[in-house]
């Protein structure tokens, strides 16, 4: 079925169709109408979840985190500063390893204030133990919702699903839905899970661990996020089998196979960066557009692949380590030394806070990186 | 295998507590009443109920705090010092 | 009823545990879980009880236990009941949390659950100060009392969170004390008939942080209530009832010396007989307060009776 959805609404069709049975969330600009769609799909029975209203998003964390273990499926979203209150909570959800999933609605972090996008506030997951997907258009953000749950279920790890504030939040688009038959297919059966509550046979989660015990638990988090790429694929492989709907992969590549400069991105700015990419090849130069759909797990043999062919990377951030550099730029850096790849690495920022990205502007950083 | 921080039901979960001890509590069975205050004033549960009604205490785990004789009505239950051994 | 059955002799707070010798807490927490039975579920935020349980693999608890981090605990209680019910599984779901995690840190979302009104019991038992971290001033902790960070003595008052809990409309409030187990085992198993938010506090004494000799736990205990520092009450959908032995101590003179609770603590040793009157004025004023307060309860009531009568006719 076909509905004309913004980037949150097809958020709370994804939920709705991965039968939630807990919601907990906090308002918070852009992220609030995840929400009231939620809410509606509750109020009117058509979704049969517990919606806990709470008063903050680390309760709201804390509350999802609460609902997993006691073996719900358990969803949140939140933007921005709310993410910063819950994330004492986001690193319990991933130590307690909880099949959590938070749609991030990501927004500038202040001060100053700022409603607008940039990435900041989801990069601030990369070393917590989440898995992080991240969406450019409506469609995606539903395929996405859904998919997390399948993979938050294999991972035994939370999933982070990212998408740009209003340009996809509040944009409606033609989105694909797929029947609840074809969800209910892909998502299988619902299985306990061994992190969750037993009262058979009890346990306490999360109990004080001695150093010669702690590292164990931090090492297979890591272990098992590494190789959460192959994961991901079979599960993209099985929803395409499931729905008919497209597969991207880790890294989606536009004009990549022969380009001689090859743009990293994420998020929205991508279509950007695409239109920018076909006017430039008109007018004969070869460069290509590499969509970054994935922060964890980081698509090492992807950008490896792509950076070889290429002859110059360039990485776009909408976000910044401050005082370091971008951050996209520095884990494709890190890989590239890693596997002996010698492409120079342009790492360009922008987009902060919303600020204006534009085909014009994605055009003279391709430009500035043939060295034209 | 996925390596889950869960902790399992076990007596000891801190060790052989009973080397805590400074102070033993001993009881004098003559003088005891069978009231169960001392069972159930004890904070570590270390004092379990013989056949015959009469508190026994875990001396492997009892902590030596002297709740129990502190409690006791009828003076039953004195606090020795531990010999060193 | 015999002492045997109302006290089953399981023993859900396994022996051998980290709590110490004497510890306050464990003894209350021993009683609650006799309370509660197996199945149950406890919600422990940083706290000793955190110690208290053993480190990993081992657990001294003999139910399941989700450890949570400080402020979390209320939220996360929140939702494990939400998602048991809406799998239909039945249990009793009990955050088990400290004074610090309780009127400081976890106040805001202990607050948030009380107005939602889900179907938990929160039950704090406070020695007063952050005794896990070394015995630093809480919001729990009363005046005058030494710790760590009030090295001359605490000038703050014991913030009141029962009647702050009360102040939420919740269908149960109750305080409690480990030297009246009777009275804290009814008071948690009557928590687990009602429907929606219960809250107990107990005040549990602590020989590590109130500086006395272990084996007195139950009887500085009993002294807090007696002396009337420590009120028994419930508050059942919004109705305060004094519980026995704090019944009979409206009457300021059926209160024990509150110098004989006092004396035996090392963290009032310090005190000035000045300190000691500012003390004491809080105290005659609490059971002024809850004088009051029964009266216009009642006052109240028969106006109510009286207004359904004149309706009626």
């Amino acid at each position: 079925m076909r509905e004309f959805l913004t980037g949150n609404y097809a958020a709370a069709y994804g939920v709705k169709l991965s039968r939630v049975e807990v919601v907990s969330a906090y308002p918070i600009t852009p992220q609030t109408s995840v929400i009231e769609k939620i809410s509606e799909f509750v109020e009117k029975g058509e979704l049969k979840a517990k919606l806990i209203r709470v008063e903050s998003e680390h309760s709201a964390m804390a509350a999802v985190i609460g609902a997993a273990f006691s073996g719900a499926r358990a969803y949140t979203a939140t933007s921005a500063q709310g993410l910063l209150y819950m994330y004492e909570m986001i690193w319990w959800a991933a130590g307690s390893r909880l099949p959590v999933v938070a749609g991030i609605v990501t927004r500038a972090i202040a001060p100053p204030w700022s409603i607008w996008t940039d990435h900041s506030d989801f990069m601030t997951l990369r070393d917590a133990g989440w898995a992080m997907l991240f969406a450019s258009s409506a469609q995606e953000v539903l395929d996405m919702t859904i998919q997390a749950f399948k993979l938050a279920k294999e991972l035994m790890l939370p999933v982070a699903v990212g998408w740009d504030a209003f340009i996809t939040s509040h944009t409606a688009e033609p989105v694909e839905v797929p029947p609840q038959e074809q969800v209910d297919y892909f998502l299988g059966e619902k299985k306990k899970s061994p992190a969750a509550v037993d009262f058979e046979n009890p346990f306490a989660h999360g109990a004080l661990a001695f150093p010669k015990d702690y590292p164990k638990f931090r090492e297979d988090i890591h272990r098992t996020l590494k190789a959460a790429g192959e994961v991901y694929s079979n599960i993209e492989r099985r929803y395409y089998e499931a729905t008919g709907r497209e597969r991207y992969g880790l890294v989606e590549e536009v004009f990549c196979e022969d380009a001689d400069a090859v743009m990293f991105i994420m998020g929205a700015a991508a279509g950007d960066a695409i239109h920018a990419a076909g006017e430039l090849r008109r007018k004969g130069l070869h460069v290509g557009v590499a969509r970054i759909r994935s922060i964890r797990p980081f698509p090492r043999n992807e950008v490896e692949k792509i950076a070889r062919r290429a002859s110059k990377v360039i990485v776009f951030d909408r976000s910044y380590s401050l005082g370091f550099g971008g951050v996209l730029a520095t884990e494709v850096r890190s890989v590239l030394h890693e596997e002996g790849v010698d492409t120079p690495v342009i790492s360009v920022t922008g987009g902060l806070g919303g600020s204006d990205l534009s085909p014009e502007y994605f055009e003279k950083i391709f430009l500035k990186g043939l060295g034209v | 295998m996925v390596e889950l921080p869960v902790a399992r039901p076990s007596v000891g979960a801190a060790g052989k507590t009973g080397n805590w001890r400074l102070f033993k509590p001993s009881i004098d069975y003559r003088k005891c009443i069978k009231c169960l205050l001392c069972w159930m004033y004890c904070p570590d549960g270390v004092i379990s109920l013989s056949g015959k009604g009469l508190p026994v205490i875990d001396y492997e785990y009892c902590k030596g705090c002297g709740i129990c004789a502190e409690e006791c009505p009828v003076k039953a239950i004195e606090m020795v010092k531990e010999v060193e051994g | 009823m015999s002492l045997l059955e109302q006290f089953p002799r399981e023993e859900y707070l396994l022996k051998g545990n980290a709590a110490c010798a004497g510890c306050g807490p464990a003894l209350a927490l021993r009683y609650v879980l006799k309370a509660l039975g197996p199945r149950t579920v406890l919600v422990i935020p940083a706290s000793c009880s955190s110690i208290i349980a053993g480190a990993y693999p081992k657990s001294a608890f003999k139910v399941p236990v989700y450890h949570i981090a400080f402020a979390a605990s209320a939220a996360t209680a929140s939702g494990l009941v939400e998602g048991l019910e809406a799998q239909g599984i039945e249990a009793n779901v009990v955050v088990w949390a400290g004074d610090g995690g309780t009127v400081d840190i976890g106040l805001q979302g202990l607050s948030g659950a009380a107005e939602r009104n889900h179907n938990v019991t929160y039950i704090c038992y406070d020695n007063e100060a952050y005794m896990n971290t070394g015995i630093q001033r809480s919001g729990a902790t009363p005046y005058g009392a030494w710790t760590t960070t009030t090295p001359l003595g605490n000038k703050g008052r014991k913030k009141d969170l029962p009647f702050i809990m009360a102040a939420h409309n919740i269908p149960y409030v109750a305080t409690a004390s480990p030297a009246f187990p009777k009275d804290l085992v009814n008071k948690v198993a009557k928590a687990q008939k009602i429907r929606g938010f219960k809250y107990i506090h107990i005040l549990a004494p602590c020989p590590t942080g109130w500086r006395y000799d272990p084996r007195l736990t139950v009887k500085i205990a009993r002294l807090a209530v007696m002396t009337g520092f420590w009120p028994l009450l419930e508050i059942e959908h919004g109705r305060l009832r004094l519980n026995n032995p704090s019944t009979n101590l409206l009457d300021p003179a059926r209160r024990r010396p509150l110098k004989e609770y006092l004396e035996l603590q090392g963290r009032y040793r310090h005190l000035s007989e000045e300190d000691l009157k500012v003390l004491q004025r809080q105290i005659d004023e609490q059971w002024a307060r809850i004088k009051a307060m029964l009266r216009v309860q009642e006052e109240l009531e028969d106006q109510v009776e009286q207004g359904q009568g004149e309706r009626q006719r």
